[in-house]
C-alpha cells in the first residue's frame, strides 16, 4: 500500500462539512465551511476512516490521491525488517 | 533602438503606442517574419519539431511558463488531438497578443500549422475574445493562409476574465459555458470534446513558427538563458507611452518601464502579471528581471506579461481593493474559497479604504482571507487575487497603516489610476 493523501475536487464540493467531522486529523473548516486539507500523507493508521470519509462525502468530492512525494514513505526500510511477515504487511 | 511608435487603437479606454524595437532583437513584431507562409513539412517526421522546441528552451508566454516542448510531446501520438491557439487574452489591461494578432497574423498562422502537424493536430481553434480589434487582420490572414494540412475554425470567446484560462476554454469550445473545470482529467488526455487538446497562447505559437524557420540556437541567442528569447509586454498605467514593446527576456523591468517613458521617480509601484499578479515598489521592479522566476522570487508573477504602474501619489489601498473587487465579480462561482472568499477580500479591503474604526481588523482579515484562498480552488483565480492582494499589503503598508490610523490619503477619493471594467453583463457562452 503506497502513501496516499487527501484531495477535494473543488467544483464539486458543496460545503457539508461531513469530512472535517469524520476526519478532523486531516481535515479542517474555513470561515465559510469549506475544507481545508492536509496537505502531508495521510498516516496509514489513517486508512480505514480516511476511506469511510471519502464515501460519506454527500457530492463524491472528496477522493485519496497518490503522494506528491517522490519516494514511498510508508513501507519502513528493508533493514529494519528483515523477516517478510508470514501475515502480510503492517496493515 | 526605438523605432518611432505607432499608434494602435486598444480597447477600453486606453489609446496602446506600440513601440516595436529594443536592442535590435524585434522578432515576434518584425515585418519581415509576418509575411504568409508555412515552411514545407521536415523531411524527417515533423515531430522533430517538438525536440527544436525543448532545444530552444521554449516557454509558454500564456501566464503559465510551462515548457512548451512537454506540453506538445504530451499530446503528441495520442488520437485525434486538437490544437488550441489562446489569443483570449483575459487580462483587461492586456494588449500584447492582440497587437501579435494584428500585426503578425501570419506567424501566428504558421505556428499554428506547425504545432498541429508536429502533434499530429489537422484541427485547430484560434480563439480570440469577442470584438477583439485583431479580429478584421486575423480574418484576411485566414482568407488567404494554405492550411498545409490544418483545419483552423476562428472562435470569439466571452469577455470574461477566467473564460481563457485553458480548462475554462475547452469547456467552452466543447458547447458549455466558459468556466474552468476540475483537475483530472489533464487537457492532454480528455479536451475538447473529449479529445486530446494542446493549448498554447499565440505568441507561444509565434515563437513555434520562429523556432522552426531559424532554429534553436538562433531562438536561444537573446535573452535570459533558462527562459530564451523575446517577450511581448503591455507597459499600461501612468506612463508617457504605455504600449505593447517587444523586449528581450531578462532584461530588468526599468528598462522596459523606460521604453514606455517612464523614469525611476515617475513610478511608485508595478502590478506586474496583471490583475492576477502582484504588487512591487517602484524601487524593487525597476531592478527585477523579466523572467518568469525573477518576478515570482519577487512575489509577483508574469503572467501575460503586463507591467501596470501606479504614480507615487496613488492610494494603493483604493487600487487594490477596487481590483480586488472587479476579480471577486468575475469568479465563475462554482468553488466555496472563492465565492466567499473574494468577496470578503473586496469588502475587507474596502473597509480599510473607508478608514472607520474597523479597519485595522479588515486588513488583517484581508491578509488571511488570502493566504486561506489560495490554492483551494479548480483554477487559479483565487491564487492570483491572495497573491496580488497580500503584496499590497506588503508594498503599500504605509498606505494601509494610515487609513487604519483612520487618514485616508487624500488620493483615495479620486477613482483608481488603473481602471477595471464595470460589471460583466457578458455571459459565459
Amino acid at each position: 500500500m503506497s502513501a496516499v493523501r487527501l484531495e477535494v475536487d473543488r467544483i464539486a464540493c458543496r460545503g457539508h462539512g461531513l469530512c472535517a467531522g469524520l476526519l478532523p486529523e486531516a481535515v479542517s473548516l474555513d470561515e465559510w465551511g469549506y475544507p481545508v486539507l492536509s496537505a502531508a500523507d495521510l498516516p496509514a493508521e489513517l486508512d480505514r476512516t480516511a476511506r469511510r470519509t471519502v464515501s460519506a462525502c454527500p457530492t463524491l468530492a472528496l477522493r485519496l490521491a497518490p503522494s506528491r512525494n517522490p519516494a514511498p514513505s510508508r513501507n519502513p526500510a528493508p533493514s529494519r525488517s528483515p523477516a517478510p511477515s508470514r501475515r502480510g504487511g503492517p496493515l | 533602438m526605438t523605432r518611432p511608435a505607432t499608434t494602435a487603437q486598444g480597447r477600453g479606454s486606453v489609446v496602446d503606442r506600440r513601440v516595436t524595437g529594443f536592442g535590435g532583437t524585434v522578432r515576434l513584431l518584425d515585418p519581415a517574419e509576418a509575411a504568409p507562409g508555412v515552411p514545407p513539412p521536415s523531411p524527417g517526421p515533423d515531430r522533430d519539431l517538438v525536440a527544436l522546441v525543448e532545444q530552444a528552451g521554449l516557454v509558454g508566454r500564456g501566464g503559465g511558463g510551462f515548457p512548451t516542448a512537454r506540453k506538445m510531446a504530451a499530446v503528441a501520438g495520442r488520437r485525434r488531438p486538437v490544437l488550441v491557439a489562446n489569443g483570449a487574452e483575459g487580462e483587461p489591461l492586456s494588449h500584447k497578443d492582440e497587437v501579435l494578432l494584428g500585426t503578425a497574423p501570419h506567424l501566428v498562422l504558421a505556428g499554428i500549422a506547425l504545432a498541429a502537424r508536429a502533434v499530429g493536430a489537422r484541427q485547430a481553434e484560434l480563439c480570440l475574445h469577442r470584438g477583439s480589434p485583431a479580429l478584421p487582420a486575423v480574418r484576411a490572414a485566414l482568407a488567404s493562409h494554405h492550411g498545409a494540412g490544418v483545419r483552423i475554425g476562428l472562435r470569439q470567446t466571452p469577455r470574461r476574465y477566467v473564460a481563457s484560462e485553458e480548462s475554462a476554454l475547452i469547456r467552452w469550445l466543447s458547447g458549455g459555458p466558459a468556466m474552468p473545470t476540475s483537475r483530472p482529467p489533464l487537457p492532454a488526455e480528455r479536451g475538447v470534446r473529449g479529445a486530446p487538446t494542446l493549448v498554447l497562447n499565440v505568441e507561444t505559437l509565434a515563437d513555434v513558427a520562429l523556432v522552426a524557420r531559424r532554429g534553436a540556437a538562433w531562438y536561444r541567442s537573446v535573452g535570459d538563458p533558462s527562459e530564451p528569447g523575446t517577450l511581448l509586454v503591455t507597459v499600461a498605467g501612468a506612463v508617457p507611452a504605455p504600449g505593447v514593446v517587444e523586449v528581450p527576456t531578462g532584461v530588468a523591468l526599468g528598462e522596459v518601464l523606460g521604453l514606455a517613458g517612464a523614469t525611476p521617480e515617475s513610478v511608485g509601484a508595478v502590478l506586474a502579471g496583471g490583475f492576477g499578479g502582484g504588487w512591487l515598489s517602484g524601487e524593487s521592479a525597476w531592478r527585477t528581471p523579466l523572467t518568469y522566476a525573477g518576478l515570482r522570487s519577487a512575489g509577483a508573477a508574469l503572467g501575460p506579461g503586463l507591467l501596470a504602474v501606479l504614480p507615487p501619489w496613488a492610494c494603493g489601498v483604493t487600487q487594490t481593493s477596487s481590483i480586488a473587487r472587479y476579480l471577486a465579480g468575475q469568479s465563475a462561482g462554482q468553488c466555496g474559497p472563492c465565492v466567499f472568499g473574494l468577496p470578503g477580500i473586496a469588502g475587507a479591503l474596502e473597509a480599510v479604504g473607508r478608514g472607520d474604526r474597523h479597519a485595522p481588523a479588515a486588513a488583517a482579515a484581508a491578509g488571511r482571507w488570502s493566504a486561506s484562498v489560495a490554492g483551494r480552488g479548480a483554477c487559479r483565480h483565487p491564487d492570483g487575487t491572495a497573491r496580488m492582494v497580500t503584496s499590497a499589503l506588503r508594498v503599500f503598508a504605509g498606505d494601509f497603516a494610515r487609513h487604519a490610523r483612520g487618514i485616508p490619503c487624500a488620493a483615495s477619493r479620486s477613482a483608481p489610476v488603473l481602471g477595471v471594467p464595470g460589471p460583466s453583463e457578458e455571459d459565459w457562452r
